[in-house]
């Protein structure tokens, strides 16, 4: 497949190094070609590759591949190395300023998702405890002041708009009196898609940057651009000084090189990534993880702390008891469900987990909706049924199908699928005391 | 963004002078850029290369890679410029842009591909998010109107917040009559009505909106079959015209785009915008090639004209004439 994601790609090249002992000169050039043709086709920029490339292969080629890791897991780590460093090697966030209100100002390409991005940060530092303005500069597509007001209204922030005849410097001088005197420390310019290259709308920004001085200037890139990443990202930096940058869209499928090309290029951080519709979609971009992600280690930390953040960790401990204990019930299945449904859709979820090559899971297509008939069926139980599943005889299934508006055929595939995670569970269980005594290993570290 | 809003008058009045030798003027300025470079790197290798070498052949592939025409035809092409240097015995490496442009015609083809002039039809134009369907809709519904042709915009795009309010800035900018319903609605119920009220009126032209969606988004593709089997059982007599928006400044992910799009609907072109900017967009060359998509129009610039036709040896002149 032409369409297989990098991680995918890269795992198939490693996977030829693996069990070959030790690497020589050969097979690392052929494993690099493959990596090489895999960055370019995720639309990593061609010098990118190539500088990439050359860095790798000394390194690999030498003394670091003699080391106790097996030839495969040495040249896989050195890839990723490589790669995060290429990201940066940290995670940025916004500096505030000391004497608020602190500005940010967003600019980029038309189309590449600025007004929606404004409402998602306004969101995200809202929930931060910041009271955040939104100002509408883009006074040149028709209704771009309309869909900021909208977004702004789905998050509960602030918007201030002046229409479109006056200038941007004009409007955001007046948006910055307004959030002095109505308490807003922070202030988000929405400003007009334009051409890196249209030299009298840059300037336009440039006179917007020099009045009203910034703290933030964040350039917002479509995470499925291609080669051009290199000259948009270049002429906005070289022009206005970014500080950062938003990649929007990755909810897509996307392979998303530009990320890599951007950081290489202007050396500025990815500050925030947009990973889906909703206001709420929006997180820090951590390069470590985009770097394992990008190899197939599949997006762990993020699963890791999104779980920590949704999931009570007393129900979590109780759980694991239940479990042990053979006690899990529909009443913590339900629980269960709940918490599931905090982490977000599951199909986002699904991403993160490593191992899983994306390709595999094309046909896969995680129901949120399941989950919704699963919760109503379980809410038509008595507490009792839900306490002691083995009291469901035939009256009580039909009487939870007509309760929840199902067939009887999904109230029974329910119970059983119950039943089967019930004795997945004991293996797992089972499974974890024979790690710790170091009798079997994980699939994956073979 | 669409500087033209506020001299839209001026423009439209000055439209039809000199169209013909306008239309490949602003093809040549839009890919200006990418001209120059092509043509500067090109010059620059055969200042240094004697031979056809592998640092020349490392050097073509740059130039075609980074024009975004992708790994797998920019090897194609390199291979079948090799065979014939060999085979034809070609010495004179001044003729290597030659070849490069043959070689890229005989993939997307010598014919001039546009809209159909088949009425009453019905377009609907379909993408990801922010490629600019909205905007193409506005300067297709223009060049209808401009023919004198009855146009009906039908404001089908519910999801994104104001995307209405924006087609209804463009109605009312070219006049033409609008269907929408509330923010939120269903898109193929507002086709519904945009049908029904085509056949009363009479109307010559309906260009339908639709939500961008990620190819990807099982879910959001459902909802597009939604709306052709709408359009399918209630407008049977229409030309249907599925256009296909793909932003030049995409990568690698355009065919992805194109092939999930192509597997719920029965496209007939691509609608290729932002061509003014340096992104390449030779992702078509790729496009054509595996899917056999033809590209239909091209976005050259932010003036309300400045959809034009796409003609496939003045795109390829565009990009290697000096």
């Amino acid at each position: 497949m032409v369409f297989e994601s990098l991680a995918g790609k890269l795992q198939e090249t490693f996977k030829k190094l693996r069990g070959r002992g030790k690497l020589n000169e050969k097979d690392v050039k052929e494993a690099m070609r493959e990596v090489r043709i895999a960055l370019l086709e995720a639309d990593v920029n061609f010098k990118v590759v190539k500088e990439f490339i050359n860095r790798v292969t000394e390194r690999a080629i030498g003394l670091e591949v003699l080391e106790s890791l097996t030839p495969g897991q040495s040249v896989i780590k050195i890839v990723n190395d490589e790669l995060t460093k290429l990201m940066g090697s940290t995670q940025s966030k916004i500096e505030f300023s000391s004497k608020p209100p602190t500005v940010i100002m967003m600019v980029g390409l038309q189309g590449s998702g600025k007004t929606t991005t404004c409402g998602k940060l306004g969101l995200h530092f809202k929930k931060q405890g910041k009271r955040p303005l939104l100002v509408a500069c883009d006074i040149y597509r028709p209704a771009a002041i309309k869909q900021l007001q909208v977004v702004g209204e789905q998050a509960g922030v602030d918007v201030f708009s002046l229409g479109d005849k006056l200038s941007p410097v004009d409007i955001s001088k007046a948006a910055f009196e307004h959030a002095t005197k109505n308490g807003n420390d922070l202030i988000i310019i929405d400003t007009a898609g334009r051409l890196h290259i249209n030299e009298e709308l840059m300037e336009e920004l440039l006179q917007l940057k020099e009045s009203i001085k910034p703290e933030e200037i964040l350039l917002v890139v479509d995470s499925m651009t291609g080669q051009d990443a290199v000259n948009v990202s270049d002429s906005f930096n070289n022009k206005l000084g970014i500080g950062g940058v938003v990649l929007t869209k990755l909810d897509g499928d996307t392979r998303g090189g530009a990320a890599l090309s951007i950081k290489a290029v202007t050396g500025k951080p990815i500050k925030f990534s947009g990973i889906g519709e909703k206001l709420a979609d929006i997180e820090p971009f951590y390069p470590d993880r985009m770097a394992s992600r990008i190899l197939g280690m599949g997006d762990m930390l993020s699963l890791i702390e999104k779980a920590q953040s949704t999931i009570d960790e007393k129900k979590a401990m109780e759980l694991e008891r239940k479990i042990r204990s053979q006690q899990f019930t529909f009443e913590d299945f339900l629980d269960q469900l709940q918490q599931m449904k905090n982490m977000g859709p599951l199909s986002q979820l699904v991403d993160m987990i490593p191992g899983i090559k994306t390709g595999k899971l094309k046909n896969l297509e995680v129901d949120d909706k399941e989950l919704v008939k699963i919760e109503a069926i379980i809410n038509s139980m008595t507490k009792k049924e839900r306490q002691d599943p083995t009291i469901l005889n035939g009256s009580r299934r039909r009487r939870i199908a007509i309760g929840s508006g199902s067939s009887i055929q999904e109230v029974n595939r329910i119970i059983k699928n119950f039943e089967q995670t019930k004795k997945m569970f004991k293996q797992f269980s089972d499974m974890g005391k024979d790690f710790k005594k170091g009798k079997k290993r994980l699939p994956f570290f073979s | 963004m669409d500087k033209f809003c506020k001299e839209t008058e001026n423009s439209c009045d000055s439209y039809n002078k000199d169209k013909k030798q306008s239309i490949y003027q602003k093809l040549k300025h839009g890919l200006s850029k990418t001209r120059e470079d092509l043509s500067k790197k090109i010059n620059s290798i055969f200042g240094s290369f004697k031979a056809l070498d592998d640092e020349m052949i490392d050097e073509l592939e740059e130039i075609l890679i980074t024009s975004d025409i992708g790994v797998e035809t920019s090897i194609q092409i390199i291979e079948k410029i090799k065979d014939r240097v060999k085979k034809e015995n070609i010495t004179d490496l001044s003729k290597i842009t030659e070849i490069l442009k043959e070689e890229i015609i005989s993939i997307i083809g010598e014919k001039v591909n546009t809209l159909e002039n088949s009425f009453p039809k019905i377009i609907v134009m379909i993408g990801v998010n922010g490629v600019g369907k909205t905007t193409s809709i506005g300067k297709i519904a223009y060049k209808y109107k401009e023919q004198g042709k009855k146009v009906i915009v039908v404001a089908a795009d519910t999801f994104r917040a104001a995307a209405i309010e924006q087609l209804e800035v463009w109605s009312r900018r070219i006049n033409v009559d609008l269907i929408k319903h509330q923010e939120g609605g269903d898109p193929a119920a507002v086709i519904y009505d945009a049908i029904q009220s085509a056949k009363s009126k009479k109307a010559d032209v309906v260009i339908c909106d639709t939500a961008g969606r990620l190819h990807n988004k099982k879910n959001l593709m459902e909802e597009l079959k939604k709306i052709f089997k709408v359009i399918n059982r209630e407008y049977p007599e229409a030309f249907q015209e599925i256009l296909l928006v793909l932003d030049a400044t995409t990568g690698q992910n355009s065919i992805a785009q194109a092939r999930a799009f192509k597997e719920i609907a029965d496209i007939n072109g691509i609608v290729l915008t932002k061509l003014d900017g340096t992104a390449k967009g030779g992702i078509v060359i790729a496009i054509k090639e595996e899917l056999n998509l033809p590209v239909k129009l091209i976005g050259v610039g932010e003036n309300i004209d400045d959809l034009q036709d796409f003609e496939p040896k003045d795109f390829v002149n565009a990009l290697f004439i000096e």
